[in-house]
């Protein structure tokens, strides 16, 4: 084990975390804003893959691909809140099994739509290379990841931070009874926290597909990962979420590397501790 | 329709002999699926005392179902051991395990509530699928672990009918034990948990340790749950430990309807049936499966125990204000 394994394995990991943070930027923030516990985030990575395949299909386009999957699963994703999740209530188990309920529906109509085979998404010819530097070869679509993780998390940040909307979606993750009383639709707000979460996960299911595939079973796969990043990060918070990604997936790697008998182990148990011990995790707020 | 608790127990008990008595005549198919359906009930009524009358929604249930199982099946390739008359010894070391998980567990999941609590019994859940997937030299990883025969003292396990009747005499035995329980002061203080943690904590009850009694309490039920569910099958793989076997073990509950122990067995039932029978008959069972969680969740909040209580203040409502009831 030499400085260059370690090298790539946190390059690997950190490429992963940058996927896992697509997915869990919005999986945290449905959960900080609306306390919902969302367990079709999962699907929602899958059909964003398989949306994906299917306008490359029909137009041959890539890169079209990404925004047109993420919309698509969007508007799932906002029908599911506004039709049914709303009527739920914040009851934490009725959630858990409606949105599971949900979660296996949409596994059947994957199913029913695009069969049972483990699909790939190819990327356009650019991100297929790899970059060497310093010895070392990264490849390119590892590269793309984390740069898209950055931008996302760039945006998002700029979105929170900066903008009226942002200032409303804060207030209600911090008291949302204080948010309704200040005037902040928060039910408007809830409504737009989850379609841009669902957008989140189905662009994490386009890029991820050409890193993981595209199979049924995806989706209860990638989706306790998710929530161990949520957790670790602290619900509701962006830069929790960022740091719960790297933490995750660097954990990921440098399990399954080093110890892979116990490499899911590695992964959850953190999770359990930062539970028992700071239920907020490592930037929540209370 | 609206029976008093003594009859409900005749209920169960017709149930039960009807149970009994009609076996030998079902086909090897349906014995096999109630006998399923009946493992899955031990779990679900274990799950039911935590989330039915404590409060507690685990999502890791399948956790111990898993222990149990794992420890049968590596005890029988391993040792050779618990394929003769220590198949009892197993059936005890199966619950000892199933409670000794859970006491570890509950060390770190007591302490939350809510959401915390369903995310850190999650996490607890995957820890072990994880180990149960990856461990490869002591569980075989994804191929799991056969168990080369079920076992014989003087009766013939591998025979499914007999293996029925097993199963069916530990399910009437740990219903009875929890129904003792939940009847009993300590049932009663978790009640008044479930109802006002907070109240029973000013009248004197320690919660802590009656939530943490409780937990230890259903891991046992689960690991006995386990340990039948490994002959059963005569397979052990990851597929016991995965958050959907937890998140099926709460909808059997809720489907049923929690707090009613019966409720758990009447949802393993029809979880049973569309999991294992109807996806055999047609290829889209999963959307029926979808749906009854959707369903449940919408139309059904005290499940299918329920029901009658829904009829009843239906009637009362028609029968319009003023009136007397009539029974």
């Amino acid at each position: 084990m030499n400085t260059q394994f370690w090298l790539i394995q946190a390059f690997n990991g950190i490429s992963y975390g940058a996927l896992l943070f697509l997915l869990a930027s919005g999986l945290t923030l449905i959960f900080g804003v609306m306390r919902i516990v969302n367990l079709s985030h999962g699907a929602y990575f899958l059909l964003g893959g398989y949306v994906a395949l299917s306008v490359i299909a029909a137009t041959g386009s890539w890169l079209l691909a990404l925004p047109v999957a993420a919309a698509v699963v969007a508007v799932i994703g906002l029908l599911m809140e506004r039709i049914f999740l709303r009527r739920v209530g914040f009851d934490p188990l009725r959630q858990v099994l409606l949105t599971v309920g949900f979660a296996f529906l949409f596994q059947q109509a994957a199913l029913d739509i695009w069969g049972g085979d483990n699909l790939d998404i190819t990327p356009p010819d650019m991100l297929r290379g790899s970059t060497v530097l310093g010895g070392l070869h990264f490849p390119m679509y590892r590269i793309f990841m984390i740069a898209t993780a950055i931008v996302v998390g760039t945006i998002l940040w700029l979105m929170m931070e900066k903008t009226r909307a942002g200032a409303m979606i804060r207030a209600a993750v911090d008291d949302s009874e204080m948010a309704r009383g200040v005037g902040i639709d928060t039910s408007r707000v809830s409504m737009f926290i989850f379609a841009l979460g669902a957008f989140l996960a189905g662009l994490g299911g386009v890029v991820g597909g050409a890193f993981l595939g595209v199979y049924p079973g995806l989706d209860f796969e990638i989706l306790p990962i998710a929530f161990a990043v949520v957790i670790i990060g602290g619900m509701g918070s962006l830069t929790g979420a960022a740091v719960g990604s790297l933490i995750v997936g660097l954990a990921d790697n440098f399990g399954k590397a080093l110890f892979p008998e116990i490499s899911y182990f590695t992964l959850y148990a953190p999770m359990v501790l930062i539970l028992a011990l700071k239920p907020t995790g490592l930037f929540g707020r209370e | 329709m609206f029976l008093t608790d003594r009859g409900k127990l005749w209920t169960v008990f017709v149930i039960v002999l009807a149970l009994a008595i009609l076996a030998p005549f079902a086909s090897a198919y349906v014995i096999l699926l109630v006998t399923q359906a009946l493992i899955l009930a031990i779990l679900a009524m274990s799950l039911d005392i935590l989330l039915g009358f404590t409060g507690l929604p685990s999502l890791g249930q399948a956790a111990y179902l898993g222990m149990g199982a794992y420890l049968t099946a590596i005890l029988a390739t391993r040792y050779d051991f618990g394929l003769g008359w220590s198949f009892w010894v197993v059936i005890v070391l199966g619950i000892l395990i199933g409670a000794a998980t859970a006491a570890l567990f509950g060390l770190f999941a007591i302490r939350a509530a809510g959401v915390s609590f369903l995310m850190i019994t999650l996490a607890l859940g995957m820890c072990v699928w994880g180990l149960a997937y990856r461990w490869n030299s002591m569980t075989g990883g994804d191929n799991g672990i056969n168990i080369p025969a079920r076992p014989k003292f003087g009766i013939q396990l591998a025979d499914g009918v007999t293996y029925y009747y097993l199963v069916l005499f530990f399910f009437v035995m740990s219903l009875a034990m929890l129904y003792v329980l939940i009847k009993s002061p300590f049932g009663r203080s978790l009640v008044g948990i479930r109802e006002r943690e907070l109240r029973m904590r000013i009248l004197g009850y320690n919660t802590w340790l009656h939530k943490y009694i409780a937990f230890v309490i259903a891991g046992g039920f689960g690991g006995l749950a386990g340990v039948l569910w490994a002959h059963l099958n005569g397979i052990v793989s990851p597929q016991v430990v995965v958050l959907a076997t937890s998140v099926d073990a709460l909808l059997m509950v809720v489907l049923g309807g929690p707090g009613t122990l019966v409720g758990g067995a009447i949802g393993a039932a029809v979880v049973v049936f569309l999991r294992d029978y109807l996806s055999t008959v047609v290829p889209w069972w999963q959307y029926v499966l979808g749906g009854v969680y959707v369903l449940t969740i919408l139309y059904l909040p005290g499940g299918l125990m329920g029901i009658p209580a829904r009829i009843r203040r239906w009637r009362e409502e028609q029968a319009g204000p003023g009136q007397e009831k009539k029974r």
